[in-house]
């Protein structure tokens, strides 16, 4: 364990997030203030999502569109490696991937983060420096995953250390896991403060802060209704974006999941003005079904939410599809697996 | 360009093989009729189709002696499974051709080519495999042993879903034993017409489906055909009235389904972004051209402005355009005097007080349009909360309490359908029970099942179609028919084909 100090915060302390639950619960972040007002959220039809979603599945991108939504996509991109194999070659590799997706074709946009284990962060951060230096602004990301990612099962001290660590070998963004099993127990002031303590943990010398990322992993939290419960308490806590799954639970990223948290967004700036993100990781690995999430963002938020810092794909294997894709729209045939690099 | 302005993706209509000029399909041939011939455009350019026969007098004549002798002499006297057969063939081959039947409709009609390859078409698949399952099962209908069929029945449907109207009407007709004269409206013959080919392809019987085409002058001679035992129509509730006038006193058996004012109740503890979808699709599903439409969104008042709100921002993304591009999600108005009446009645709203809120919507130069409209404040004495409008314009009232909610719902001339949109599953059972409505949907909207009966009260109609209930419409129970059930001619083998060859052998000895 880290010999700094452990500061567990409260989120009344914290200026970042206090403005957020206050204006909601006043200042008492109790389970029963929660509750109370989690279920006052209009409930969800688990049938009428679905059919929702499988009608924003029937839209038909083509030629300029799609080409575009490629491009989108690549842009939107969180690279994921998150292996126990993972080596620091292999993030290496990963980030040179991520500059240039497919070296074949320049025009090709980098994608917007790589996404690894804590430990890993100082690797990417050296493969990247060159790369983000010339491009001010235009950066890729370094997100990594924190908080006993993937089942959240550890002290919350051992997740403030994960954090904070983290954040202080450079990365950019955290992706912090929720503890399922006090959401599910119905502890819901556990999991308030958690994301409360995390969000604290993000925050740097310089007291700008980490971008948090919070995973609901709603493959666990099974119902719709908890959900949308779970990514409300993740707004009110003070996450930045809120993020399907770890990719490691099975199901991971669905639309139907995607479309409901893309709602309660939308309901979030109807209410603040404030834009939350939102992730969709696991299980999206081909170019149709990541303009499927497209369609949904720009039909149910709008489209100035299809940007890097409000929607993120987590995914691995879905660049080499686009880029197929890609290829495939600009020189009009088809190539195959050989002509995309692996990472 | 921004991403939302998806590039056109239109359904190609390369796939149809249209004639120029349609006859009328009698005793198993097209024939031209004697009435003045018309042209079928479509809606959303004005372009024609394809010209269209008119049936006179003499050609309705025709047509329902053809249907009476393909009666006497070869459909009553197959038995159930080799009529089922048929339905079966029937149901694949549209099946089959169901992309092609999907642009004719789209084209013909104005409905998004999403709509009728999405839901139309499958339905109407679906309607066939249905009854032609219950073909050979008529003892279970609830009639009693071995029910009769009428005999001919004269079948007028409307414009607004063609060929599943279709499918509604001949499906059971066909499953219980009788014959069909069936008259398709005037701006939409095409599908019945290419439904024609399928009959055809599918080697029925001669004489078994007839399909004449013409206006309302036609339906009204096929009405009153003095052979006819038995009328179907579907369409607006004045025509229903003048047809039960000339059908009283006859022997005609009559099930009419007709217009409606449903009535969508948003509680406060509703799914509300399911709810929104459930209003999209309850009056802007098929530009509102539904008769079982949720014109009348009757919801709590806690809720309302929120409601509105959501609404209004959903109708923002609505697609209205090209009705065969798969996009396009509010296609174009059927034909130039429903788009009068729609617009007669929503400046009727205005006068009275209503507020009006229309999505902004750039309408196509040529084709018939009306953008996705909402009324608000409006009370039950405004014509827009009495009048079936037929088209894309939703009422909103509120109510404050269950009881209001039910008395407001009930406050029509119709009773159709009616939603109920609640978290509350005892609650949905309770307000149900009290609602007069032939179809209540709770959370959901517009669906429909072969298996589940449709149809109206008060002035919606009488009579049930789909389900079991739909056979009732064309059976009579368990008396001695004209003919003892000895006498049928009871193929020895199962095989169709065989029953076919009798078929067509017992045509020729007549």
């Amino acid at each position: 364990m880290s010999s700094r100090e452990i500061n567990i915060v409260t989120p009344k302390q914290d200026a970042a997030i206090a403005p957020r639950f206050n204006l909601i619960l006043g200042d008492n972040p109790s389970t029963a203030n929660l509750r109370r007002y989690l279920s006052g959220i209009p409930k969800v039809d688990a049938v009428g999502l679905e059919q929702r979603a499988a009608a924003l599945s029937t839209r038909s991108i083509k030629s300029t569109s799609k080409l575009k939504s490629l491009d989108k996509i690549i842009e939107l991109i969180d690279l994921t490696t998150l292996e126990g194999a993972d080596t620091p070659g292999k993030i290496r590799s990963l980030a040179a991937k991520a500059i240039r997706p497919d070296p074949s074709d320049p025009s090709t946009p980098h994608v917007a983060a790589v996404c690894v284990y804590g430990d890993m962060v100082p690797y990417a951060v050296d493969s990247l420096r060159y790369f983000n230096k010339m491009r001010d602004g235009n950066s890729i990301k370094i997100a990594a995953v924190a908080t006993a990612f993937p089942s959240g099962r550890a002290s919350l001290n051992a997740k403030i250390v994960d954090t904070t660590e983290a954040v202080a070998a450079g990365a950019d963004e955290i992706d912090m896991v929720i503890d399922r099993g006090a959401f599910l127990s119905g502890h819901f002031d556990q999991v308030f403060d958690q994301i409360a303590s995390i969000k604290a943990a993000c925050r740097r010398p310089d007291s700008t802060y980490a971008c948090l990322k919070v995973i609901l992993e709603t493959g666990e939290l099974n119902t719709y209704d908890n959900v949308r419960e779970a990514s409300w308490l993740a707004i009110l806590a003070g996450a930045d974006f809120i993020k399907t799954s770890t990719g490691k639970v099975s199901p991971a990223a669905t639309l139907p999941m995607t479309l409901l948290m893309l709602e309660a967004v939308r309901d979030w700036y109807q209410l603040t003005g404030e834009r939350i993100g939102v992730k969709p990781a696991g299980g999206i690995r081909n170019s149709k079904e990541a303009i499927r999430y497209l369609v949904t963002v720009a039909e149910t938020v709008g489209e100035e939410w299809l940007q890097p810092h409000l929607f993120r794909f987590g995914a691995s294997s879905l660049l080499n599809d686009v880029l197929l894709q890609r290829q495939k729209m600009k020189t009009g045939h088809y190539s195959g697996s050989n002509y995309v690099t692996i990472d | 360009m921004t991403f939302l302005e998806y590039a056109p993706a239109p359904e190609s209509k390369a796939i149809l093989k249209l004639k120029p000029e349609y006859g009328l399909f009698i005793d198993g041939k097209f024939i031209s009729g004697h009435g003045k011939p018309f042209q079928t455009i479509s809606p959303s350019t004005e372009d024609p189709i394809a010209t269209i026969s008119c049936a006179n007098e003499q050609d309705v004549d025709v047509a329902v002696s053809a249907a009476r002798r393909s009666y006497e002499h070869i459909w009553s006297r197959l038995n159930g499974a080799v009529r089922g057969k048929y339905l079966f063939r029937i149901a694949r081959l549209i099946q089959e051709r169901s992309r092609e039947l999907a642009v004719a409709e789209s084209w013909d009609n104005g409905k998004p080519i999403k709509e009728s390859r999405d839901v139309d078409i499958p339905l109407v698949a679906a309607w066939f495999f249905y009854y032609a399952g219950w073909a050979d099962k008529l003892d279970y209908a609830g009639l009693g042993a071995d029910p009769q069929p009428f005999g001919v029945a004269a079948q007028v449907i409307p414009w607004n879903f063609p060929l599943l109207m279709l499918a509604w009407k001949i499906a059971p007709a066909l499953a219980a034993g009788n014959t069909v004269v069936l008259k398709p409206a005037e701006t939409t013959p095409l599908t019945a017409l290419l439904f024609a080919e399928i009959l055809e392809q599918a080697d029925m019987p001669p004489g078994v489906v007839n399909i004449i085409t013409g206006a309302g002058e036609t339906g009204r001679l096929l009405v009153n055909h003095p052979d006819v035992n038995k009328v179907a129509f579907t369409g607006s509730t004045a025509v229903g009235r003048e047809i039960a006038r000339a059908v009283s006193g006859t022997h005609k058996k009559l099930t009419l389904e007709l217009g409606g004012k449903g009535a969508n109740i948003v509680f406060e503890d509703a799914p509300i972004d399911q709810a929104v979808e459930g209003i999209v699709n309850g009056i802007f599903f098929n530009q509102g051209h539904v008769c079982c439409a949720g014109s009348r969104l009757i919801v709590q008042e806690s809720i309302h402005d929120d409601l509105i709100e959501r609404l209004k921002s959903r109708l923002s993304t609505l697609r209205l355009g090209d009705p065969l591009d798969k996009n396009t999600d509010i296609g174009a108005i059927n034909s130039p005097a429903q788009l009068e009446r729609i617009k007669a009645l929503s400046s009727a709203g205005e006068v009275e007080g209503a507020t009006r809120w229309s999505a902004d919507c750039v309408m196509p130069a040529k084709g018939f349009w009306f953008p996705p409209t909402i009324f608000t404040n409006v009370s039950t004495s405004h014509s827009v909360a009495r009048d079936e409008i037929f088209g894309p314009v939703l009422s909103v009232l509120t109510f404050r309490t269950p009881a209001e909610a039910i008395a407001k719902a009930n406050n029509t001339p119709y009773g159709l359908s009616a939603g109920i949109w609640t978290d509350k599953g005892s609650r949905i059972l309770a307000v149900a029970d009290e609602l007069r409505a032939g179809v209540v949907w709770a959370n959901t909207f517009n669906r429909f099942d072969p298996s589940s009966p449709f149809g109206g009260y008060k002035e919606s109609g009488y009579g049930r179609e789909g389900g079991r209930h739909g056979l009732l419409a064309y059976l009579k129970s368990g008396a001695p028919a004209t003919f003892k059930r000895s006498e049928k001619q009871v193929p020895t083998s199962a095989s169709p084909v065989k029953a076919i060859r009798r078929s067509r052998m017992t045509k020729r000895v007549v």
